[in-house]
């Protein structure tokens, strides 16, 4: 035998060699002696040498990234099933091999229980001079509940329920022209059926372009195709009709226009909101025909100039914007 | 079949009823190929479409037999006038297959082209003969990709989803954009098929929709890591996956593994 195969073999038996030390039977103990659990220990090297050919997966994936197809996915995969077979080799540890022992603690005897008695007699007696207890106490609550309210008040400024000025005014006005979002004001010859456009109240201040009623939708239907319900007879000119662009339900901007080309065939025009499907139907005034809005969406009565510019006629037949409690009883102000 | 036979009758029906009137108001072209195409028109679309494309919109719809998703109550008339929608809608609905249309009053969707290229080509120059807007040509090597998504985004996405697999709106379906040519998006946007609404020059320029073309071009090949793409939103459906099924699934281990302490 060479030396060199001597030396491996010894090393090699040196260092199976020192786990296999047995304990003296007479050397005492805190923790129980248990049988040793040959199964588990070989589960959980096992589990090991899964985690770190999973590890080494996951290196040699990222050496060769360039010649393969769906890296993210392997890399991914590699490294948590090397965590995986990680925490299942923990679990078997914990489960199998090292003893679990549960212990109760008991309550400490109760310290001096005359003294205790004595206090509980002294704020028993104490109350005595409180001859109206009953009204002491709706006192109290009431002053609570009231302080309970009062710090949760700014909550009501989720959702309008004092304030609703804000919600109502509009930018327009008699005899204001709309413009697009440019500032070129529109022609009603500009506007063509089946096409839908964005617009805005000439000359508004910054302050009135933030509120909610400046945006408008235009589109154009065949005259003879609206059919508007009385209260809103003439909001139209000559077909064209101003909805406002937010809608009723969250407030979102509608920007989908369903327009049938043939309309006999197709389904009828409708005004879209992209956020929940609520669908308009601006033909009828803005009734809502499918969708989660709750009302109408807004009209603004608009008129052709004698230069064909279109002009607002008036204001809103309703408050524009997502609805709240209430909404129905307000108006849009200008 | 049985549609096929229907539309057929129709056809005959329409060539009796239309065909000497529209050829004394228009007659034959002079050109070969819109000659070719004024046959062709008589073959496919007349019983539709109506003599001299004059369309037939005014007729009760009880007297065309009715398709399925056909609603009686509310729609009458049969098809479109023809006369000044141009080489670009006929273009448009010849080559994407939408027409001729299996059963009336349905969606135009998708289908295997029954007509050759040179039919297509007489049928356009037919329809073309009365008028209308040319075939665009639509640019998208000038667009750019970021404006496009933008103007995708905006203007496209609520329907058509932001990479353009289609989806669903009340009333009919948009279509996915996987197969449009480019070309033939240009076509739609200025058209607005079935029930998209048209884009005029106001709304979209020419040079925005050459960057739309070119968003769509890019969209049909979206950069992918791969895995679940979760329709290319972004991170908010991303995370809702990693909050409601992943967290739950780690949750459901954690619960296996534990054992609850008897008290």
């Amino acid at each position: 035998m060479s030396r060199p195969r001597n030396a491996i073999v010894s090393a090699l038996v040196l260092l199976l060699g020192r786990g296999r030390r047995r304990p003296s039977p007479d050397e005492r103990r805190i923790v129980p002696a248990l049988p040793p659990n040959p199964a588990a220990e070989l589960a959980v090297l096992a589990l090991l040498g899964l985690s770190s050919l999973s590890a080494l997966g996951f290196i040699l994936i990222y050496a060769f990234a360039g010649s393969l197809p769906d890296v993210t996915q392997l890399l991914g995969a590699s490294i948590g099933l090397a965590l995986l077979f990680l925490a299942a080799a923990l679990v078997v540890v914990g489960l199998k091999l090292v003893p679990t022992e549960e212990v109760a603690e008991e309550y400490p005897p109760q310290e001096h229980p005359g003294e205790q008695e004595v206090i509980a007699e002294v704020l028993d007696e104490s109350g005595t001079r409180f001859t109206r207890s009953r009204f002491f106490k709706l006192g109290l609550l009431g002053a609570g509940g009231t302080l309970g309210l009062a710090i949760l008040t700014p909550a009501v400024s989720f959702g309008p329920l004092f304030h609703v000025g804000d919600f109502l005014r509009t930018p327009w006005r008699r005899g204001r022209r709309l413009v697009d979002e440019h500032g070129r004001p529109y022609n009603a010859s500009d506007i063509e059926e089946n096409d839908f456009y964005l617009a805005f109240p000439e000359g508004s201040s910054s302050s009135q372009q933030e509120q909610m009623a400046a945006s408008l939708v235009l589109v154009r239907l065949p005259p003879d195709k609206i059919d508007l319900p009385r209260h809103l007879a003439g909001y139209d000119a000559h077909g064209i009709l101003a909805y406002s662009r937010i809608c009723t339900h969250a407030g979102c901007a509608i920007t989908l226009y369903r327009a049938p080309l043939f309309q006999p065939d197709e389904p009828k025009p409708a005004l879209v909101c992209p956020c929940h499907y609520s669908t308009f139907d601006p033909a009828t005034g803005g009734t809502v025909t499918f969708g989660p809005a709750g009302r109408d969406l807004p009209l603004l009565p608009v008129y052709e100039d004698s230069g064909g510019y279109l002009r607002a006629k008036g204001n809103f037949d309703g408050p524009v914007g997502p609805s709240w409690w209430g909404v129905r009883l307000w108006k849009a102000q200008p | 079949m049985r549609a096929v036979l229907t539309v057929a009758v129709l056809a005959a029906a329409g060539l009796l009823a239309a065909g000497p009137a529209g050829s004394a108001a228009g007659g034959t072209p002079k050109k070969p190929l819109a000659a070719h195409g004024y046959h062709l028109y008589g073959e496919y679309c007349l019983g539709c479409h109506g003599g001299n494309a004059a369309g037939r919109a005014n007729e009760p719809s009880n007297a065309t037999g009715a398709g399925p998703g056909r609603d009686q109550g509310q729609q009458a008339g049969i098809a479109p006038s023809l006369q000044g929608v141009g080489a670009l809608a006929a273009d448009f609905y010849l080559r994407t297959g939408y027409m001729p249309l299996r059963h009336l009053g349905l969606q135009p969707r998708r289908e295997p082209l029954v007509l050759s290229d040179r039919q297509i080509r007489a049928l356009v120059a037919y329809i073309a003969s009365f008028g209308g807007p040319p075939i665009p040509k639509p640019k998208p090597e000038l667009g750019s990709l970021s404006q496009g998504q933008a103007l995708f985004a905006e203007h496209c996405a609520g329907c058509h989803q932001v990479v353009g697999q289609g989806g669903y709106v009340t009333g009919a379906l948009p279509p996915p954009l996987d197969r449009a040519t480019p070309l033939q998006v240009a076509e739609a946007v200025r058209i607005g098929p079935y029930v998209m609404p048209k884009f005029s020059q106001h709304a979209i320029s020419d040079r925005q929709l050459d960057s739309i073309v070119r968003y769509v071009e890019f969209a049909k090949r979206p950069d992918r890591p791969g895995g679940w793409g979760l329709g290319f939103l972004g991170p908010v459906p991303e995370g809702l996956v990693t909050w409601f099924l992943a967290m739950p699934a780690l949750l459901v281990l954690c619960l296996l593994l534990g054992r609850r302490l008897r008290s």
